[in-house]
């Protein structure tokens, strides 16, 4: 396993580099995203919300490998060719913002309503008390959740194997079918995600504990 | 739009719903197998048995961090160097089984915790073994909390085996790609079909689930 993982040390880890970009550019896209789509299911007008309502709800509950496949054909053959990093990149971002959407929503949900009603009656507009007041509140109470966001982004950036977007799946795959060694080869490759996505389970597993 | 009309065929329309019907038949086995298996292992991580629950809580944790491609992938290609192959479909329910189980064994060892502790100190009080206890009073009172938790573990299970695709299991996914194989016109209806089954049944097991929480509460 040993010689397997330094025969190969260079195709491993430029995988791992691309999975953690990839997850890294989703999750920093998905949150903005995620947080607009959240603010408008919480807004005065009806119209807002249904459209957040219905963006949630429909990403939510399509499988991540369609909507990725999907951009990474469809984008491909009409507009412009991207390559499947971009591809995939695209569709975790799309799937994962839903959740976070949800995510934050449920956190805004928490912060009592007076602090709005009390932001709101100095004065302040809407979005000014959405930002400076409820959000910041928010935020903190969905730092564990979107700490587990994070590890299923992470885990769900192996779809990228389906489009050749160079992830540590895909590597991990081209390597399994040259060398033969498949056990020691995904054993491999399952260490790399593991490195990533155990310590911040335990970490926010803690910080579960402590906010509780 | 003679495209779409050409891509939804009652053939091809037929074959999508006959891909639909092994998702939810790989689905429905995965998740009675993993809702066995993963009660087990929640409530052997609850209970604290000294290495024993260390053991298994770490196993847990280590698959739940996988990605359920790899276990897929492992599962197929991994598993006959074992000596052991398992044809497509079994090897989908096999990975789903043992991803889904870890899953539900942190749901059910959570909904657990939630219970009041005065529950079980009471059912011991009152003469009853831990076994009972458990069986009588916590887990009932346990799952009945759980079952948000668990229907959107249920639903993203389903999701899921559109994974199995890349081991050619005939699921939905896997169905879809054969059709629009056919005509790169065929991609977009195609895709819009997938999206609207996998939705409607997702999508109404999560308004099932609102359903009887409300019920529940």
């Amino acid at each position: 396993m040993i010689k397997l993982l330094v025969d190969n040390w260079s195709a491993f880890i430029s995988g791992f580099g691309w999975t953690v970009l990839s997850s890294l550019l989703a999750l920093f896209f998905s949150l903005i995203i995620g947080s607009l789509f959240a603010i408008l299911e919480v807004m005065p007008s009806k119209v807002a919300r249904v459209i957040g309502n219905v963006y949630v709800e429909v990403f939510r509950n399509i499988p991540l490998l369609v909507i990725t496949m999907f951009f990474y054909l469809v984008i491909t053959l009409y507009v412009v060719k991207i390559n499947g990093f971009t591809a995939g990149t695209i569709g975790l971002t799309i799937y994962t913002s839903a959740f976070i959407a949800e995510t934050v929503r449920s956190g805004i949900n928490s912060v009592d309503v007076g602090q709005m009603e009390a932001a709101r009656a100095q004065g302040m507009t809407f979005w000014q008390a959405m930002q400076n007041v409820v959000l910041p509140q928010a935020f903190k109470l969905v730092i564990p959740p979107l700490g587990n966001q994070f590890i299923n982004l992470v885990k769900n950036s192996s779809v990228l194997a389906f489009v050749a977007g160079f992830d540590l799946m895909y590597q991990g795959n081209a390597i399994a079918s040259t060398t033969f060694e498949t056990v020691n080869t995904y054993v491999v490759v399952g260490l790399f995600y593991l490195v990533i996505t155990l310590p911040i389970s335990y970490y926010m597993q803690h910080l579960e504990r402590k906010l509780a | 739009m003679q495209n779409w009309i050409d891509a939804y065929s009652w053939i091809n329309i037929r074959f999508l719903l006959q891909g639909l019907e092994i998702t939810i038949l790989i689905s429905v086995i995965s998740v009675v197998l993993s809702f066995i298996f993963g009660s087990v292992l929640g409530i052997i991580r609850y209970a604290k048995i000294p290495y024993f629950s260390r053991i298994i809580g770490f196993i847990i944790d280590v698959i739940r961090n996988l990605p359920l491609l790899l276990i897929i992938f492992f599962t197929y290609f991994g598993l006959p160097a074992f000596g052991f192959k398992p044809d497509t479909i079994p090897a989908a329910i096999l990975a789903m089984t043992v991803f889904e189980s870890m899953m539900i064994a942190e749901i059910i060892r959570s909904g657990i915790l939630a219970v009041d502790i005065g529950q079980m100190e009471a059912s011991r009080a009152m003469g009853m073994k831990m076994g009972q206890a458990m069986w009588h009073v916590v887990l009932p009172q346990a799952y009945k909390k759980m079952i948000p938790a668990l229907v959107s573990q249920f639903i993203s299970l389903i999701k899921d085996t559109s994974l199995a695709t890349i081991i050619v299991v005939p699921e939905l996914m896997q169905h879809g790609q054969v059709v629009y194989g056919q005509n790169p016109n065929y991609i977009i209806p195609v895709f819009v079909a997938m999206a609207i089954m996998y939705f409607v049944v997702c999508y109404a097991l999560s308004l099932l689930s609102k359903v009887i929480d409300r019920r529940m509460a």
